[in-house]
């Protein structure tokens, strides 16, 4: 089995004439956290689209878990293994919690096509289970996400990543509506996934979290990758350079 | 609290962050016009709504009654178990009353006797086709024929051309009234044979009554344990949340708009069978009247909420109103007076509840 969880060669997305992401070359070790920053714009979300499937990039390779990929959609990136949780919450807010994290892959107890009947008690333990590992706090289960906080939603939507045995889990901005409190917890859920060995992409724009929990940082800039570095050896003002456009790392010098 | 006792990967249950459900505040308005119309009866016309007033100690309640409020409202109602499924996935349809029409029209003239009273049947469509003394069979699978086709179209123009709900269902109306007026040109089609007869009148006419609450439990089952019910609440509460998760959001769509459709062709059945005739006008405003039972039973118009049982009890809300009026003698204009802002009232009620909710959490 390879070192390499996730490696995208020459990834490049044009929207008609606007090149949202160029050539980039991005390469994720299992167990490894990463986060992805740049400014708006930049090309991240750009970047997460296409790894995620929701996309389909215009040209170049992504090879997961050592094969060559071409997810033709967001349920087939999650069949093959990769967990989004996105920055507008997937969550269906009239549905209790085990609900919306068996969302299109329900337990069945007899399947009858369309009409198969739930497994509601599986699914509430399968559902206790990923709570507990990922350490989320949620007062009630079955109260529907319209009455839960931004926090508690958020949770709701990492904790359908740990349900699911995910290779890969990529978290798009998920405290940049939250208050401290609740970022702190689901700063925590990310701590655990990193003591479980789960490889994470975080993309965030709070350099204090991104210095707090990962191990290196890969900064985008008008749709190109300029620097990565690793945690130890960088420090906030280098990364804002990098974000800037003020320094450029030497590898990627001519691409910028 | 603690951070442990808070409950670390979730308490399972704790009842003070239950939720109140919408079905006993609906029950309980049911209750609240009742008594109403209890006092009311009692100081206006000195007798019981509900309860026997004759001093006959085999009967508590005044039987006639509650059979009528139940049956005027068992047609309507079939109907309005499909709207229910339809509102909570997010949509509306604007076109049962008029699939009534077309259907009743269309199920009926393969239903038809060949002689009435020795002679030919006056009224038959199908007489020189020789199509008439069919099984019971024939008109009852041509009908339901009917509702899935014109449901599946309904379904098809919602999910793959993207017009909202409204229109599409909206031109299924103007459509299927039309057909239902071209069928006969006009002309009423009646006569039906005795097996055909029976689907509305069978039970000593309480077979509306017994299609309609089989049919809410069957519904109200499949909305709470079947993928299907699941889906359709999902996608009624956050279509994107659901096409994300991989239910497959058109298809569901197509599904749900033609047991709608299939559900007001059973309820054209059972009224032209009960009626025992046919008119290209049958079922006007039915569509209406579902969609009120709805959402008087607590079935958000914006989708994701609401239930079976609730709907089945707006339909008896629906019921005890127009019965309560006729036993105040009341005229029946003042009945849909009121039942225009029992329907506003509703709503109103729905929403404040939504707030108050979202303000205590």
């Amino acid at each position: 089995m390879s070192d390499i969880i996730l490696e995208t060669r020459n990834l490049t997305k044009h929207y008609g004439g606007v090149r949202a992401l160029q050539g980039a070359n991005f390469v994720l070790r299992r167990g490894e956290h990463v986060a992805v920053m740049g400014d708006n714009g930049a090309g991240k979300s750009t970047f997460v689209r296409q790894i995620t499937g929701v996309e389909r990039p215009t040209s170049g390779e992504i090879v997961f878990d050592g094969e060559p990929v071409q997810f033709a959609g967001p349920i087939e990136a999650r069949e093959a293994g990769i967990e989004t949780v996105f920055q507008t919450l997937a969550l269906a807010d009239d549905l209790d919690v085990p609900d919306n994290l068996f969302l299109g892959r329900e337990m069945k107890l007899f399947n009858l096509g369309p009409f198969s009947i739930l497994d509601y008690k599986g699914m509430r333990e399968a559902t206790l289970r990923g709570l507990q590992k990922t350490a989320v706090k949620i007062p009630n289960i079955r109260n529907t996400i319209r009455n839960m906080s931004g926090g508690q939603r958020q949770c709701v939507a990492i904790a359908r990543t740990a349900t699911f045995h995910s290779k890969l889990t990529i978290m798009d901005e998920p405290t940049a509506a939250l208050g401290v409190q609740e970022t702190a917890q689901v700063e925590n859920i990310i701590r655990n996934f990193k003591e479980q060995g789960e490889s994470l992409i975080l993309v965030s724009h709070n350099m204090r979290q991104v210095f707090d929990l990962v191990d290196r940082i890969v900064v985008f800039r008008r749709g190109r990758i300029v620097a990565n570095l690793n945690k130890p050896e960088t420090d906030g003002q280098d990364v804002v350079a990098y974000i800037t456009g003020a320094k450029t790392g030497a590898e990627y010098e001519d691409a910028a | 609290m603690s951070d442990t006792a808070h409950g670390v990967g979730g308490l399972p249950f704790d009842a003070s962050k239950r939720v109140w459900p919408n079905e006993l505040n609906v029950f309980g308005a049911l209750v609240l016009i009742v008594v109403v119309f209890e006092v009311l009866g009692a100081s206006l016309m000195g007798q019981s709504f509900l309860f026997d007033s004759q001093g006959r100690f085999d009967t508590i309640f005044n039987e006639q009654r509650l059979y009528i409020i139940v049956l005027q409202v068992s047609i309507v109602g079939i109907i309005a178990i499909g709207v229910t499924q339809v509102i909570i996935a997010g949509g509306i349809d604007l076109s049962s009353g008029s699939i009534v029409g077309a259907t009743a029209m269309i199920a009926m003239s393969f239903a038809q006797v060949a002689e009435v009273n020795g002679q030919p049947n006056p009224k038959g469509v199908f007489i020189e086709q020789g199509w008439v003394d069919l099984p019971v069979v024939v008109p009852v699978m041509v009908g339901l024929a009917c509702g899935l086709a014109a449901g599946l179209i309904n379904g098809l123009l919602i999910a793959y051309t993207r017009i909202p709900p409204f229109i599409a269902t909206l031109g299924m109306m103007v459509t299927a009234r039309g057909i239902a007026k071209w069928w006969s040109k006009g002309q009423p089609i009646s006569f039906p044979t005795q097996e055909y007869a029976a689907i509305g009148n069978g039970f000593g006419g309480w077979m509306p009554v017994v299609i309609f609450v089989g049919l809410a439990i069957l519904f109200q089952l499949i909305l709470k344990f079947t993928v299907y019910g699941k889906h359709t609440y999902a996608i009624g509460s956050n279509e994107e949340a659901a096409r994300m998760s991989g239910i497959k959001v058109n298809r569901h769509k197509v599904l749900v708009y033609t047991i709608a459709g299939m559900l007001a062709a059973l309820a054209a059945l059972v009224l032209s069978s009960k009626n025992l005739t046919a008119q290209a006008g049958m079922g006007v405003m039915y569509e209406l009247d579902a969609i009120a039972m709805a959402v008087i039973g607590g079935v958000s118009l914006s989708g994701g909420r609401g239930s079976i049982v609730g709907t089945v009890i707006g339909a008896l809300i629906f019921g005890v109103i127009i019965s309560g009026f006729t036993f105040l003698r009341l005229d029946a204009y003042y009945q849909e007076m009121v039942k225009g802002a029992v329907i506003v009232g509703a709503v109103v009620l729905d929403q404040w509840r939504q707030r108050y909710q979202a303000l205590r959490t």
